[in-house]
């Protein structure tokens, strides 16, 4: 029956070929764009680290002592005091400091000139914790940390550029003016968002294209790096003049951030009162003032807090669905014209004995193939739609691209839409009088 | 012509009516919104930066190569001997007008902002607002408006390194900070301090605008401006050129021989080295600039869209009532009755659909004030959308009506 129905929509949709045309391009462009935003959306508010992130937490104390402001909330990062000492009381399954800044990078044994690329200066956790990918070598051991031994990690996009995506690992490169060995090389690694450097989101305005921007292109020890890049590394904030800008140690300034891995619930639990046992001592101590002002928010918490995904993103996506809606009124509208249109066919397959649920169905089978052929074009607007959106300035363009699920979900949105058309049309289709259609003939 | 026999018609069309109105009152409650979001992003786009003229201002950022550590004073003097041979190259071409080293232009996204307090050691200061260093030609060069006090002289200009603390003696602030710091008006002459400290930096001018460096996002801070006489030193410098009206191009084409000429060990950058400020202007606005074409397109098919659907149901409904208007016909009924019926029928409809559209666009409106800080709508916007979906309506059932109106009344006379 079904064939048979498809024969009779592939009949009805070339007999009205203007109508038909209407119908598919008004559910093609509201499928494409609504398609077009939601894969945005949907690469921008993803897991970062999907089946990890739920063991990631970020740790907050408020080092501020001042009263300034209300303290609803401790300041986004820490400072280096209480960084180190909650890093170095390992508590937790692993844990990481990260911190970065700019540099001049140049490899002695290469002749191209240096480059200024960014340097994230963290611990060895790191890259277990964050699930890095490794093309050659490894990272560092926390040996290597507690040495502040001369080595780096670099990035796909650098060991192009400077050895041709050679395996250049034991090669040396100079950072500023320390000589440093390479350890390990990354596969392309491209977390969206740059989730372990998000914070101040909340003063952002909802401008918050720069946490969809690429991971550094080096990564050395946390120890090694202040040391290397001393006088360059910028505070997230101040309550006081450093005394020598860009050496921030002792500095009255928050500047790094701390992520933890703990596994369950009891070690969350643990960890929270390890953090608030810290906060009483050092106010005890006379270090902070606001003990009581501590978080620990997982990785998708930590998030949401932030507002990752750009305002315009969210703008986009609501205005196309509501375009979508207007699309979908349209071809209802449509469709209920072609359907009474053939009130007198109907009529008669009704007085031949077809049940109401038999023409509801071959209806149904029509708004079904309009959905189809909509979401063929749909998707052809897609990928326009993000072509578009790749030419664009943001730090996230080269992200958008349709995924497997994205161009699935692409037909299903194209068809249950037209269906949903269809529904209402099909109805009134089937309610069709014989009696009444046969005499008008 | 009565209403009373098209309302009674809609009745026997409930689904269709329901649908168009339904349509035309989400098309005016996003295009009314939409268009305010263009308004919104052109007026950001092309408000004045406070620079004169400022098409024939472009940038020059470069680099020294092995250059002397601006932190020691032999070294200092060194790097300012160097900027200052560069400014006097500069401003030999015969394409410039001026020159002047700057540490910052309007919209560049990068810049320095600071505090600014009327009390010395002030904890909180009463003002951000943003930096900017340059010499006794800055003013000139950038195009500014004095309306107070009066420009740097070079005298006044002192050089540092750009990492030192310590606080300018001297400084020119817009309006907006000498409004808000000295209500009365009086702020030439007066006394601030710079970041909580305890040395006073003397007011001599004010400038009526100078946008922020930095994305502000719309905040006061846009237009709280401050100008030092200071030459900074650094292993960089930037320095703003204005050229002679007409010759940006060939102004810019010369910087890089000459530069190189006077000293070869520096990098200029092929693409970021030298920067018209249409350039710069055009990379800050460009985010606002797409959603603008984006909602614009966005506008055009959904109106296309909604007209689209008028002219298909109105099409049926003609097709539907064939044997109705033949009887009006024959019955004496002229075409342009027949023309008006359709006509005021759409009118009806659309005019049903402005009402709820007209509810929907303001309760659109305010919940992108609440979602997404945008500003309240004003009524004109729904004043035009209304009449804008109103004439649509008119336009897309021109065609049928016209068809209808064809319809000969002979066919009243066929198969009843």
């Amino acid at each position: 029956m079904f064939a048979y129905y498809l024969d009779l929509a592939v009949r009805s949709l070339k007999r009205n070929k203007v109508l038909t045309a209407l119908m598919v391009l008004a559910i093609a462009v509201g499928i494409g764009a609504s398609m077009t935003t939601l894969t945005v959306m949907h690469l921008l508010s993803g897991d970062p680290l999907p089946g990890r992130s739920g063991t990631l937490f970020y740790p907050q104390v408020d080092a501020d002592p001042t009263n300034d402001y209300s303290h609803a909330e401790p300041l986004d990062v820490m400072d280096y005091r209480s960084a180190v000492d909650l890093w170095s009381a390992h508590r937790a399954d692993r844990q990481t400091l990260v911190v970065d800044s700019k540099l001049k990078v140049h490899a002695p044994e290469v002749n191209l000139p240096p480059l200024m690329e960014m340097m994230l200066s963290t611990t060895s956790d790191f890259f277990p914790m964050f699930d890095v990918p490794f093309q050659y070598g490894s990272g560092w051991s926390a040996d290597d940390d507690a040495k502040h031994a001369r080595v780096a990690v670099i990035s796909a996009d650098l060991n192009n550029k400077l050895f041709g995506g050679t395996n250049s690992v034991g090669h040396t490169l100079r950072l500023r003016d320390t000589d440093v060995r390479i350890v390990g090389v990354l596969k392309p690694w491209r977390p969206s968002p740059q989730f372990y450097m998000v914070a101040g989101g909340r003063f952002a305005n909802g401008q918050t294209d720069d946490f969809y921007t690429k991971p550094e292109d080096v990564f050395t020890p946390f120890t090694s790096g202040l040391e290397i890049n001393d006088g360059n590394f910028w505070q997230f904030t101040c309550w006081h003049m450093p005394d020598t800008p860009g050496h921030l140690q002792n500095a009255p300034c928050v500047w790094i951030r701390l992520w933890v891995e703990l596994g369950g619930a009891a070690k969350v639990a643990d960890y929270r009162s390890f953090l608030a046992g810290y906060a009483a001592q050092q106010k005890a101590l006379g270090r902070i003032t606001h003990a009581d002002n501590t978080r620990l928010r997982s990785l998708m918490q930590w998030l949401d807090f932030n507002h990752v995904v750009p305002s315009d993103v969210h703008l986009q996506t609501w205005l196309a669905f509501a375009f979508l809606a207007i699309c979908l009124f349209n071809t209802v509208g449509l469709l209920l014209a072609k359907f009474l249109r053939r009130s007198g066919e109907i009529g008669v397959r009704r007085a031949l004995g077809a049940s109401r649920r038999a023409v509801f169905a071959q209806c149904l089978v029509e708004a079904g193939l309009i959905g189809l052929l909509g979401g063929i074009g749909g998707w052809l607007l897609t990928l326009t739609g993000l072509w578009l959106v790749r030419r664009q300035p943001s730090a996230y363009a080269d992200l958008a691209h349709l995924d497997a699920p994205m161009f699935f979900a692409t037909f299903v949105l194209a068809i249950m839409v037209s269906l949903l058309a269809g529904a209402l049309p099909a109805l009134r289709a089937s309610r069709i009088a014989p009696a009444l259609q046969l005499k008008t003939l | 012509m009565t209403v009373h026999p098209i309302i009674a018609a809609l009745h026997k069309h409930k689904a269709g009516v329901v649908l168009i109105a339904l349509q035309i009152a989400l098309t005016l409650a996003i295009i009314c919104n939409a268009i305010f979001i263009i308004g919104q992003r052109i007026e950001r786009v092309s408000q004045p930066t406070g620079m004169h003229e400022e098409n024939d201002l472009f940038l020059i950022t470069q680099q020294w190569v092995s250059a002397p550590s601006a932190d020691d004073p032999g070294g200092l003097e060194k790097l300012d001997s160097m900027q200052q041979t560069d400014l006097a190259t500069l401003r030999n071409l015969p394409d410039v007008a001026s020159a002047a080293p700057i540490r910052s232009l309007p919209l560049l996204r990068s810049g320095s902002v600071g505090g600014i307090g009327l009390k010395p050691l002030q904890q909180k200061d009463t003002i951000d607002a943003n930096y900017y260093y340059g010499d006794e030609q800055a003013l000139s060069t950038l195009g500014l408006k004095l309306v107070a006090g009066r420009a740097f002289t070079a005298a006044d200009v002192q050089h540092k390194p750009m990492r030192d603390q310590g606080e300018p003696v001297l400084a020119i602030v817009t309006k907006p900070v000498a409004d808000k710091l000295f209500p009365q008006g009086d702020a030439v002459g007066k006394v601030i301090y710079l970041d909580s400290s305890g040395t006073p930096t003397t007011v001599v001018g004010v400038v009526a605008r100078l946008q922020s460096a930095v994305d502000t996002a719309g905040s006061s801070l846009t237009w709280y401006s401050a100008l030092f006489p200071v030459r900074q030193d650094a292993n960089f410098s930037r320095t703003v050129v204005r050229a002679k009206p007409g010759r940006l191009e060939a102004a810019m084409r010369a910087v890089r021989p000459a530069l190189y000429a006077v000293n070869p060990m520096r990098v200029i950058d092929d693409e970021q080295g030298v920067r018209s400020f249409v350039d710069i202007r055009a990379d800050a606005y460009r985010a606002d600039l797409g959603m603008a074409i984006l909602m614009s397109v966005v506008c055009l098919i959904l109106l296309s869209i909604t007209a689209a659907g008028i002219v298909g149901l109105t099409s049926f409904w003609v097709g539907q009532r064939q044997r109705q208007i033949g009887v009006r016909r024959a019955l004496g009924a002229r075409k342009i009755d027949i023309l008006h019926y359709f006509q005021l029928e759409n009118l009806l409809i659309a005019g049903i659909g402005a009402v709820i559209g007209i509810l929907l666009a303001i309760g659109l409106n305010l919940w992108l004030i609440t979602h997404f800080e945008m500003d309240r709508m004003p009524v004109i916007y729904v004043l035009v959308g209304v009449l804008a979906v109103l004439a649509l309506g008119q336009a897309a059932v021109f065609v049928p009506a016209r068809r209808a109106s064809n319809v000969p009344p002979v066919v009243a006379t066929r198969a009843v």
